[in-house]
């Protein structure tokens, strides 16, 4: 059997201004800090459309290569791309209004109310979507008097959930004595939810599939679904699964900080390979906790808050279908426990030990993806641009194997990396934001190969000093005919 | 820099005094390294961590600068720091410092 394929792919934004407040540096400064930050956020957040024009969501969701972003004078929130649609080649940048009904849609349990006034407005925008026209949207029907949701902000531990600046319903706590299952905690985890749920719609439609030939469903979201017995042992690749119709899938969670949608795609290729699965969905949703997360640079530098939409991705592999891009199964790299932690050893393991194994110098991978962390977001709160970071040292190590010299580096990232355009979501950045530019550029024959490296910080958890990464290379399909 | 590093630096201090004292950090990334000398020398300018109004004025040079890397060892240097002496722009890292430096002697 030959090596399995990335069918297709999917890239979602969805725009979330009235939760930045909710994320977890926002809402600690919010509550800690002795001057008002609230009116600060507030007047500092962007409207949909700028949201739409801001350059590099257009690149995230296929209306702009990543190469476009380096002919663009940065900052690029000032540099709006003209006549920008809010749906791309790989998926959408969605409206809080509309998210607000899905969300309602992905809510089984009754945890979000809506307001009586505002559900017309949510349920007509939802009802405007090309996905969900012909949809039941009952649930969003079933709302509550202000008064009654009130009630619950008050005193229950609900919390208020606005949009356009007025409290359009409310997200309830599901158990008094556990933290697990309290009001942000939910809120989380339905977000990452219905944004995954998005993304595989995306995907559904984009790769003519139907729902009810998947599989296995991996999700690779960075929530932490559960109550407060097994917290983040949980998982929510099946409920983003029922939720579009998958019925001959089951499914389970891949976590793994911000490494986890390589990781998932690596498993997903392994067991196509092995026949134990044939289609095999990788999916994440967005992380509510990272909105506004630098928040405080971008107030500093007189910006508006970047950090103001959630991402989703959705990818399908598959047995090879002579005509997708396959993914090397010799190809993949791992940062083993005892590699050692320095750069250069982690850079070794992820990309030329692979390299090697594959008899392939490090130019001969037309373009690296790597964390792809958009600058913009990232430089003014003193993070400075991880992408061209990790670029540089992919070409140190090239210069170290006399593959040329030290003058060729800037030159190597111009040519073989890219400018990092994705929200800073933890898995989201985590290379894969540029497989559907590789696959379409693959398949037009303008690249041979691609190879994806992400990096995970698993002391985050405060349980290992080590840090990690994985890597893989898809290169273009031979085109041969599969043995029956 | 991050609220733990500035613990630490602002504990040395606090234990053996500013004098004799030098930083020297190691990010490739100028960005990042200027934001963390700035913080060891005039202050955290996110006012979140320890070092917040605390100005300590301390010498702070970059790994690759060449007053740092003629007092290593060649061989443990090129061990420890070569590759990043590759990855990292060391014109505009040395500027960066300097200035910063310059800026600490006149205030």
């Amino acid at each position: 059997m030959y090596d399995p394929v990335i069918k297709a792919c999917s890239h979602v934004l969805i725009h979330t201004p009235s939760f930045v407040r909710y994320g977890s540096k926002p809402s600690r400064e919010i509550d800690d800090s002795t001057t008002p930050v609230l009116p600060a956020i507030e007047t500092h957040l962007r409207s949909f459309e700028e949201a739409v024009e801001y350059p590099p969501n257009q690149v995230f969701i296929g209306n702009l290569h990543p190469d476009r972003l380096n002919g663009i004078e940065q900052p690029w929130y000032r540099h709006p791309v003209e006549d920008a649609s809010r749906y791309g080649a790989y998926g959408e940048i969605m409206p809080e209004e509309e998210f607000l009904g899905l969300m309602k849609l992905a809510d089984d349990f009754d945890l979000m109310w809506i307001e009586k006034e505002s559900a017309p407005m949510i349920k007509k925008s939802l009802q405007a979507h090309p996905f969900w026209n012909n949809s039941d949207l009952g649930k969003i029907d079933a709302a509550v008097e202000m008064a009654r949701i009130h009630d619950k902000i008050e005193n229950q531990g609900s919390l208020p959930l606005y949009c356009h600046g007025r409290i359009v319903g409310c997200m309830h706590r599901h158990h008094e004595k556990d933290d697990a299952l309290k009001a942000q905690v939910l809120m989380e985890n339905l977000m990452a939810k219905a944004s995954g749920a998005l993304a595989l719609t995306h995907l559904l439609k984009k790769s003519d599939i139907r729902a009810d030939e998947i599989d296995l469903l991996l999700n690779c979201s960075e929530e932490a679904v559960g109550d407060r017995y097994n917290r983040g042992g949980g998982g929510l690749a099946k409920a983003i699964g029922e939720m579009c119709g998958c019925v001959s899938a089951t499914g389970c969670d891949i976590k793994a900080f911000c490494v986890g949608p390589i990781y998932a795609l690596v498993h997903a290729a392994g067991l196509v390979k092995s026949g134990l699965f044939n289609k095999v969905v990788v999916v994440g949703g967005g992380s509510m906790a990272k909105l506004g997360m630098k928040f405080k640079g971008h107030l500093a530098k007189g910006m508006p808050i970047l950090e103001d939409v959630l991402g989703g991705l959705a990818f399908l592999v598959t047995g090879d279908d002579g005509e997708s891009p396959s993914i090397r199964m010799d190809s993949i790299g791992k940062h083993d426990i005892g590699s050692g932690s320095s750069q250069q050893n982690i850079m070794e393991s992820l990309v030329l030990k692979p390299l090697d194994r594959m008899g392939k110098k490090i130019t001969d991978v037309d373009r690296y993806a790597v964390e792809l962390q958009n600058p913009e977001v990232t430089v003014p709160a003193g993070s400075g641009n991880v992408p061209l970071t990790n670029y540089r040292m992919i070409g140190a190590l090239a210069v170290l194997r006399r593959e040329m010299n030290r003058e060729g580096i800037d030159r190597f990232v111009l040519e073989h990396g890219m400018p990092g355009f994705s929200p800073t979501q933890g898995h989201i950045p985590a290379a894969v934001p540029f497989l559907g530019h590789a696959i379409d550029a693959i398949k037009r024959g303008e690249m041979n190969n691609a190879m994806f490296v992400a990096r995970g910080s698993l002391f985050l958890g405060r349980m290992t000093q080590l840090s990690d990464g994985l890597s893989f290379l898809i290169e273009k399909n031979p085109g041969r005919k599969a043995p029956n | 820099m991050d609220t733990e590093k500035q613990a630490i630096i602002k504990q040395l201090v606090d234990d053996m005094g500013t004098e004799g004292l030098v930083v020297v950090i190691g990010a490739a990334d100028p960005e990042v390294a200027q934001v963390t000398a700035e913080t060891v020398t005039f202050g955290d300018p996110s006012f979140a961590g320890p070092l917040a109004g605390v100005s300590l004025r301390l010498p702070v040079y970059h790994i690759l600068e060449p007053e740092v890397k003629k007092v290593i060892p060649q061989d443990v240097y090129k061990e420890q720091a070569g590759f990043l002496e590759l990855v990292a722009n060391t014109e505009e890292i040395g500027k960066i410092f300097r200035e910063i430096r310059g800026k600490a002697r006149e205030t």
